[in-house]
């Protein structure tokens, strides 16, 4: 592959990876092409046909691999939808790295609608990483709107890291996931919104199977004149255990609307849903003062730390 | 050397004002431990955020190696070398052990060096050095690191605010070695706890009375402790001390 520095700079910042130097199974889109691809004898992709999107074959039983599939738009004004669908087959364990990064130097506005559908199988395990981030000086907008949809057999289990780094100025984020028994859900979001950014994020995760389980935790900071929303709900249908958490500082002008929301459909189902926002608290700043760092210094070691 | 001139400090109260600090002078010379004792509410922990500056004083001055640090902030006063462990540890969410000590060290510690400071306090190194800084940590464990904290400031000026506070009865044998240890390594440096316990009050070189905002005694432990003794400002049982191990 041939990618030039913003290409790289925006891989390196949502994937953590060299672009020139990938191994195992990935794809590489960069301005709506496949820059890059490549497939291994466990992990098959293949183009939708129809749409724009793949299909990603993870075969039963393979254990160890990674796919990576980043994103990245340099192109002022572009706007596109992609499908990926993930089949993971039986008792596989693998980590799937996603992510989109917008450099938009233009005045027209750049959009990426990424659906990402996962068919977990049973007894599988994937720990999935998904990093947003925006940049560029242009007055054109960089907007993700990401749907992820999860669907998870007897015993699986599913770990979500999904992060918006900084510099994304709109977003409407949906993830649905629905567990059969003895399934595994944990999820750990994390959203920096600043300037006027504007963030809905809506979760509606439903525990059909006795022993499922999920633990969703979003943590935000809403920095100067920017919004957050934050849904998250949690249906409890049989003997299941779900717990949300909506933790968010908010800073300068910013706002945040927090809705936790339960619903328990099964007299087993044990669901807890906890919800707070603040400002930074003042004996945290002082204490770091205390070791040396100015006040601005202590305040974005907080939120490094908050947004880890 | 840190010299205390005149020092007062008040707050509103019910439309009056109330003193909590009366026109204090005290200075704590170079190489020296020094304890401050006294009653609850007698302006001790006070003295010692005055100092720091987290709380500025009303009249008076605050010297420390021949400079005026009364106007300066809290940052100013770490960075000439004042530090301060909280009587009430701070939690934090998402930073680490290892991130604490290292901006406190302010300087790339290997996570080696680190986990060295956490040893001098008893805590396992290997088991806390990637834990959060937050509350699944018990108030003995979030003191301990506290300290470790502070001891990896290296300091010119270091103040204790009731070390043993909160803390278990095995962390407080340990503390006071490490104090012990602190005392015969300072030579330029100084430290200023605030504590009634006996045991702390043992290894100072000198002791200070505070009492209503104001010094009631001041004097070396030697010719001071055994007046003290029995009184709330030496206490030999474990009062503020977890008895839980």
């Amino acid at each position: 592959m041939d990618l030039n520095n913003i290409q790289q700079y925006l891989l390196k910042e949502i994937a953590g990876i060299d672009g020139n130097n990938l191994t195992g199974a990935f794809n590489i889109r960069s301005d709506s092409l496949s820059i890059g691809r490549q497939s291994t004898k466990n992990i098959e992709i293949v183009s939708k046909t129809g749409v724009s999107g793949m299909d990603i074959f993870i075969k039963p039983d393979t254990k160890g691999e990674s796919v990576h599939i980043p994103v990245v738009l340099t192109q002022s004004g572009l706007k596109e939808d992609v499908y990926n669908d993930f089949y993971i087959g039986d008792n596989a364990d693998v980590e799937i790295v996603a992510g989109c990064g917008i450099d938009n130097c233009g005045n027209h506005d750049s959009q990426h609608n990424g659906i990402h559908r996962f068919y977990v199988g049973k007894n599988a395990k994937i720990k999935y990483v998904e990093k947003h981030f925006g940049s560029g000086s242009g007055a054109g907008k960089r907007i993700l709107n990401p749907v992820t949809e999860v669907y998870m057999e007897e015993d699986s289990c599913c770990e979500m890291e999904m992060v918006q780094i900084k510099g994304v100025d709109d977003t409407e984020r949906k993830t649905v996931a629905e567990l059969k028994a003895g399934a595994k859900l944990i999820i750990r979001e994390r959203l920096m919104t600043h300037n006027e950014h504007r963030a809905l994020s809506d979760y509606a995760v439903v525990l059909n199977g006795d022993g499922s389980s999920a633990d969703v935790v979003s943590r935000g900071v809403a920095r100067d004149n920017s919004y957050q929303k934050l849904d998250l709900k949690i249906v409890g249908n049989a003997a299941c255990k779900g717990h949300t958490e909506c933790d968010s500082i908010i800073m300068d002008d910013g706002k945040i609307l927090a809705v936790p929301a339960l619903e328990a459909n099964s007299v087993d189902a044990s669901l807890v849903h906890e919800a707070a926002i603040g400002k930074i608290a003042g004996d945290q700043i002082i204490k770091l003062m205390t070791l040396g760092l100015t006040e601005a210094e202590a305040e974005e070691q907080i939120i490094n730390g908050f947004l880890r | 050397m840190l010299q205390i001139k005149n020092l007062s400090f008040s707050v509103d109260d019910e439309g009056g004002k109330k003193e909590i600090i009366k026109d204090i002078s005290l200075e704590i010379p170079d190489g020296k431990l020094i304890v401050i004792t006294g009653p609850n509410g007698g302006g001790k922990s006070t003295l010692a955020k005055l100092i720091a500056g987290i709380e500025k004083p009303t009249a008076g001055q605050i010297i420390f190696n021949g400079e005026d640090i009364t106007g300066l902030s809290i940052t100013e006063r770490a960075q000439k070398g004042v530090a301060f462990a909280f009587q009430q540890p701070v939690k934090f969410k998402g930073i680490q052990v290892l991130d604490l000590i290292r901006l406190a060290a302010g300087r790339k510690l290997t996570v080696a060096d680190a986990c060295a400071y956490l040893s001098l306090v008893g805590l396992c190194a290997r088991e806390y050095i990637n834990r959060e800084v937050n509350s699944s940590l018990s108030g003995g464990e979030l003191k301990r690191i506290e300290i470790a904290t502070v001891l990896a400031r290296k300091s010119l000026l270091t103040l204790f605010d009731e070390p043993e506070a909160g803390i278990d009865l095995w962390s407080f044998g340990n503390l006071i070695e490490v104090f012990r240890k602190q005392r015969e390594e300072i030579a330029d440096r100084s430290i200023l706890i605030i504590s009634h316990q006996e045991r702390i009050l043992n290894i100072a070189d000198e002791i200070v009375v505070l009492n209503s905002g104001e010094i009631e005694k001041q004097g070396a432990k030697d010719k001071l402790l055994p007046e003290l003794i029995g009184t709330p400002a030496a206490v030999k049982n474990c009062q503020g001390i977890n008895s839980e191990v």
